[in-house]
């Protein structure tokens, strides 16, 4: 089959370019290191500061990039096909906002500070905790739309605790942390976000394994898929908290980081065929290129300190998805 | 035994009846049309037995056993549903969306066998989209989309098919057609259940013809029995231009399909 084919090679692509753009990202930062060198020392176990920053800074922070775009990428295909909304994004359902008011929550009570584990649990918890409420909230048998003006409730009631949280910030250095943390970033990510990240990501990922046929029959209406031998309830549930799971833990460590989830499988749908199942993997894997080409890009930039890569990702996000809409205003007239 | 059997199937919406103590029954290679007024039930009676819905109150069953006791799946393999409108969330092509109607009959991993291919294809030729079939959905006319969503249902291979006015955006050569394909299913030994508003059709295809009016049955049997002038000033408030007895064949189509 034609299609197939063309979607194989589109991972092989994807694959290919992941694997370049990571080679990049363990030569890129302030320092440069010699990347024999470097494995060489990281090997032997012997001492070297090239073997260290390879193995204790970029290669943490390049996995780290890679999964938790990996993750914002298949969380928007995931529920853009379960909302059949191209402008679904993984935050919509209140996984993002959540996750941010939860990390906001440990930073204004010096949580954080106090022990490390304390901000990615309570972006997580944030996570489930907002998902949750947007599930109980639109009701056992919602429609879209009304799933969807409970995300956007859960998401305004949630920013609106964070601003607060801001606004009471005991000490300018507070508000600092919490604004900074809010735009997203990879600089400081060691080994031990990595590890934070890894448990709820995986187990998300496990989660939607074996659901793209699902979602394609989604395609045909909540009804005709019911009708087709799909659970809609539980499709739902198992989707929103492995979408919780994964944006949340991405969130928990990077912080906001826009646009990814919202532009990466529209720009790669058509390529699939408009399929959903087709759409999963290409939009994790363009998922991660992106973040981790933005983070790159953010090392490269010359400024007083870095750029935050959430910034960086809006920046390119928000005209870029301007220029999509405009293109397909333009297909369709 | 009947394939499909409902007894006393009750249905409210926010404490407003809409489906009152309905009977049905379906016998294997038949055409059952379900007629009737706007609002009288008829599309409700139809997700009911495609299990979107749920009876409030009234038992129904697959071969004399319960429709609880069928799994799923094995239900989607069993029952085809054609709803009124052929919604389509993205742009795919017809030959894809029209393979969908095999993953019923398929695990998660597994890919369609030679068989569900040639099945798909058979339907394709079938249903006259050969010519469409790499063209994406939203490209199509109406009468073309209806064509695709009928031919979804049929390559599930349905043992019953729920067809909700499958023949209404259709022109008259399409709605013979598709009738054509309908009474072409039963007779392999299938079964259908097709929501018509079209009188004639209704009478000149389906076995019998169940009348459903408020909610309620009016009137169950054949095409005489049941298009009487008294049932037809009950449900639609109509009155024939000919009745039985001013011609011996009043349920005449009013066209004939050209080559």
């Amino acid at each position: 089959m034609i299609s197939a084919i063309t979607q194989s090679r589109l991972i092989l692509a994807l694959g290919l370019s992941i694997a370049f753009t990571a080679l990049l990202s363990l030569l890129t930062g302030s320092q440069a290191i010699p990347l024999l060198q470097a494995l060489h020392q990281s090997f032997n176990g012997g001492p070297g500061i090239y073997g260290l920053i390879l193995t204790e800074l970029r290669l943490p922070r390049t996995l780290v990039a890679l999964l938790a775009g990996a993750s914002l990428g298949l969380g928007g295909a995931l529920m853009q096909s379960l909302l059949r909304n191209p402008l679904a994004s993984p935050g919509l359902i209140g996984s993002a906002s959540g996750a941010a008011l939860g990390a906001v929550i440990t930073l204004y009570f010096g949580l954080a500070g106090m022990f490390t584990l304390a901000l990615p649990i309570g972006g997580i918890a944030g996570a489930l905790l907002a998902t949750l409420t947007v599930y109980l909230l639109a009701g056992r048998d919602a429609g879209i739309l009304t799933l969807i003006l409970a995300g956007v409730a859960v998401n305004a009631f949630a920013l609106a605790l964070v601003s607060l949280l801001l606004n009471l910030a005991p000490s300018p250095y507070a508000v600092q942390e919490i604004a900074l943390w809010m735009l997203g970033s990879l600089a400081n990510v060691s080994r031990n976000e990595l590890w934070i990240l890894l448990p709820g990501t995986l187990a998300g990922w496990l989660m939607v394994w074996r659901q793209g046929r699902t979602l394609d029959l989604l395609t045909f209406g909540e009804e005709t898929a019911a009708s087709m031998g799909v659970d809609l309830h539980r499709l739902r549930w198992r989707l929103f908290l492995a979408v919780a799971l994964i944006v949340g833990s991405a969130v928990s460590v990077t912080g906001a980081i826009g646009f990814i989830g919202l532009v990466v499988p529209h720009l790669l749908r058509p390529l699939v065929g408009h399929q959903p199942s087709r759409l999963l993997i290409p939009s994790a894997m363009g998922g991660g290129l992106l973040l981790l080409t933005a983070d790159i890009v953010v090392r490269l930039l010359p400024a007083q300190g870095e750029i935050k890569v959430g910034v960086v990702t809006s920046l390119i996000g928000a005209p870029f998805f301007l220029w999509l809409i405009l293109q397909r205003k333009r297909d369709m007239s | 035994m009947n394939l499909l059997h409902g007894e006393s199937l009750a249905v409210s919406r926010q404490g407003r009846p809409i489906l009152t103590a309905v009977d049905i029954s379906l016998n294997r290679g038949e055409m059952l049309g379900l007629i009737g007024p706007n609002g009288a039930g008829k599309s409700t009676l139809l997700r009911l037995l495609a299990g979107v819905i749920e009876a409030d109150e009234g038992r129904l069953s697959l071969e004399d056993k319960p429709i609880g006791a069928i799994t799923r799946h094995e239900r989607a393999r069993r029952i085809a549903y054609l709803p009124q409108l052929s919604e389509i969330a993205w742009p795919m092509s017809v030959e894809r969306l029209v393979a969908l109607g095999r993953v019923p009959h398929l695990d998660p991993w597994q890919h369609p066998s030679p068989r569900d291919r040639a099945i798909i294809e058979r339907v394709i030729v079938q249903t006259d989209l050969q010519p469409f079939r790499q063209r994406a959905f939203n490209t199509l006319s109406g009468g073309e989309q209806a064509r695709v969503a009928l031919a979804r249902a049929l390559v599930t291979e349905p043992d019953i098919l729920l067809a909700d006015e499958p023949v209404s955006a259709l022109d008259p050569a399409h709605q013979l057609d598709v009738m054509t394909l309908l009474s072409e299913h039963c007779q392999s030994g299938q079964s259908v259940i097709v929501v018509l508003h079209d009188l004639s059709l209704a009478a000149h295809y389906c076995h019998r013809l169940q009348l459903l009016h408020q909610g309620g049955t009016l009137a169950v049997g054949n095409a005489e029995a049941v298009l009487t002038p008294e049932n037809l000033e009950m449900a639609y408030a109509i009155a024939m231009n000919q009745t039985p007895e001013e011609t011996q064949s009043p349920f005449r189509l009013p066209w004939r399909r050209l080559s």
